[in-house]
């Protein structure tokens, strides 16, 4: 049966390019002003890579944005995480914070993007704060909910055993909600490439969103659809890196064993 | 080592609350106050909600604040409809025929990584920046939750009704209208939260972007302006048009988990 599924997605992605192909050819219904066909989107292709386009070449506007979103990950991971975490071991201070959070959280990261511009203007300081207002909140509410459904069992045997605070943190807090961190990490890095996209959309002097924008204002459907892929593929590729120090560091755990094998 | 009870007094947990907003708002007020950084780079909560009350009668960038959100509002409701229109026949339909499901799910797993504002230079060449554009940038953001809510709602029904109803010799189409969209209703409801929050969060991006009215346009044109304080009650009219949505949506889901109890069919 997966065998056949295999296929039939084959079949299936096949297909789809035969379409592309057709649609945009000179008999298909698609003009290529307003779709490209493979053959612009290959030109298009080749022509970033070598020459260069909205101001350097292919390498520097993947990087570009690749560098700003593992930064800006990085910074909302760590300080998110560790928020969630304090806020899961103490109610007490979960209930000091918790007011405050629950009134910045509705606020959609992308609205985020003018006041940071003002502040920071357009350069990458202003993209890694919208980074961060955007992957902060998963992080924040995926570590709590981790350290609150941690059984309660696990909890009473090391305190009985005398177990200190620091060890207990390290040994079953933080292990025990691991795969729980990790559910909203893959949320906060998704978010992060949404608003920095967004705020390359905006403004900005290098990377995909920058292209994306060169793209459309030279109305170059060749170069837009590139700038989508490329987007596509660096976030495929930041998840899979993820997914696999997950499952390097958690691969002991009931859960994670389960997806893997599933 | 959380806290041994888990449990905070209320009287205790509402002191500790006020006290976190009275830091907040505290520091927030006291930065501009005490001169640390100037007005117009961090305006008080003062001179944002006085600038929000202006804002509601006093035009800005050409329409007043709840012109700009009915305007937000239409476009939203617009692309949230239509994700809802296409993701839920598509996600019932690929739970029920495998076949469909196996040409789909490829498909959709390759466009999954591309974020919905990355659409907009494709929205923009293809609908303009009037509505149809915006329109095509929400329903990007707002069809998959509802696409993968329908179809894993649909899959979670119990097996045994479905083959009860094909051995009675039930057509496709009762199965579909009797079985699996009732059963998957809770998980449905629960993909059109989502999609309604990513769609809010989708617009304001279009917005900000290529549209020339609602309320993310203000906000650019305020930042333009370096009005810091319009900026700020844009992010703050924003918020509470999102958290609105949020709070009916979950009352709907509420309401619906009591009519169809928590999903399954059964």
């Amino acid at each position: 049966m997966p065998a056949r599924r295999g296929l039939i997605a084959a079949a299936s992605l096949l297909g789809l390019l035969a379409l592309w192909a057709w649609a945009t050819s000179p008999l298909g219904p698609v003009s290529p002003v307003r779709f490209p066909s493979p053959a612009l989107v290959a030109a298009a292709f080749v022509q970033i890579a070598t020459v260069g386009f909205a101001g350097a070449t292919l390498p520097r506007q993947v990087l570009a944005s690749l560098f700003l979103v593992v930064e800006g990950f990085l910074i909302a991971a760590s300080t998110g995480t560790a928020l969630g975490l304090a806020m899961g071991v103490s109610r007490r201070f979960a209930a000091f914070v918790n007011p405050v959070f629950q009134l910045l959280r509705p606020i959609p990261p992308l609205a985020w993007i003018p006041l940071a511009i003002l502040w920071l203007g357009l350069g990458n300081a202003a993209k890694v704060l919208v980074i961060w207002f955007a992957a902060f909140v998963p992080a924040v509410i995926n570590a709590e909910t981790g350290v609150r459904e941690i059984a309660p069992h696990l909890l009473e045997a090391a305190r009985m055993l005398g177990t200190n605070r620091l060890r207990m943190l390290a040994e079953i807090v933080v292990p025990a909600a691991a795969p729980m961190i990790f559910t909203g990490l893959r949320l906060s890095l998704q978010a992060s490439w949404t608003t920095l996209i967004a705020a390359e959309l905006v403004g900005s002097f290098y990377g995909l969103g920058h292209v994306l924008n060169e793209a459309q204002q030279d109305i170059y459907p060749g170069m837009i659809f590139v700038g989508m892929a490329l987007v596509g593929l660096c976030g495929w590729l930041t998840t899979a890196i993820l997914a696999a120090i997950e499952q390097h560091l958690l691969g002991w755990h009931a859960s994670v064993r389960r997806a893997a094998d599933a | 080592m959380p806290d041994r009870k888990g449990f905070v007094p209320p009287a205790l947990a509402l002191g500790l609350g006020l006290a976190g907003l009275a830091l907040f708002f505290g520091i927030w007020e006291g930065c501009g106050a005490l001169g640390l950084v100037s007005a117009t780079f961090l305006p008080g909560p003062g001179a944002v909600f006085a600038d929000l009350a202006r804002l509601v009668t006093q035009p800005y960038a050409g329409a007043t604040l709840p012109a700009d959100l009915a305007a937000s509002l239409h476009r939203y409701a617009m692309g949230v409809l239509l994700a809802a229109l296409v993701g839920l026949p598509l996600g019932l339909a690929m739970g029920w025929f495998r076949l469909l499901d196996a040409v789909i799910t490829p498909i959709f797993d390759g466009l999954r990584f591309v974020p919905p504002i990355a659409w907009v230079p494709f929205a923009a060449l293809w609908f303009g920046t009037g509505i149809g554009g915006p329109v095509l940038i929400i329903f990007t953001g707002a069809f998959p939750p509802v696409l993968i809510g329908t179809y894993r709602g649909a899959r979670m029904i119990d097996p045994a009704l479905i083959e009860a109803a094909r051995m009675l010799g039930t057509p496709h189409r009762r199965v579909l209208t009797e079985i699996l969209l009732p059963g998957a209703v809770p998980s449905i409801v629960a993909g059109l939260r989502v999609a309604a929050g990513l769609g809010w969060q989708s617009l304001i991006g279009a917005e900000l972007i290529v549209v020339s009215s609602g309320v993310g346009y203000m906000m650019v044109q305020a930042e333009a302006a370096g009005a810091t304080e319009t900026v700020m009650a844009g992010i703050v009219a924003v918020g509470l048009v999102g958290s609105a949505i949020d709070v009916a949506l979950r009352a709907a889901e509420r309401a619906v988990r009591r009519r169809y109890g928590a999903g399954g069919g059964r």
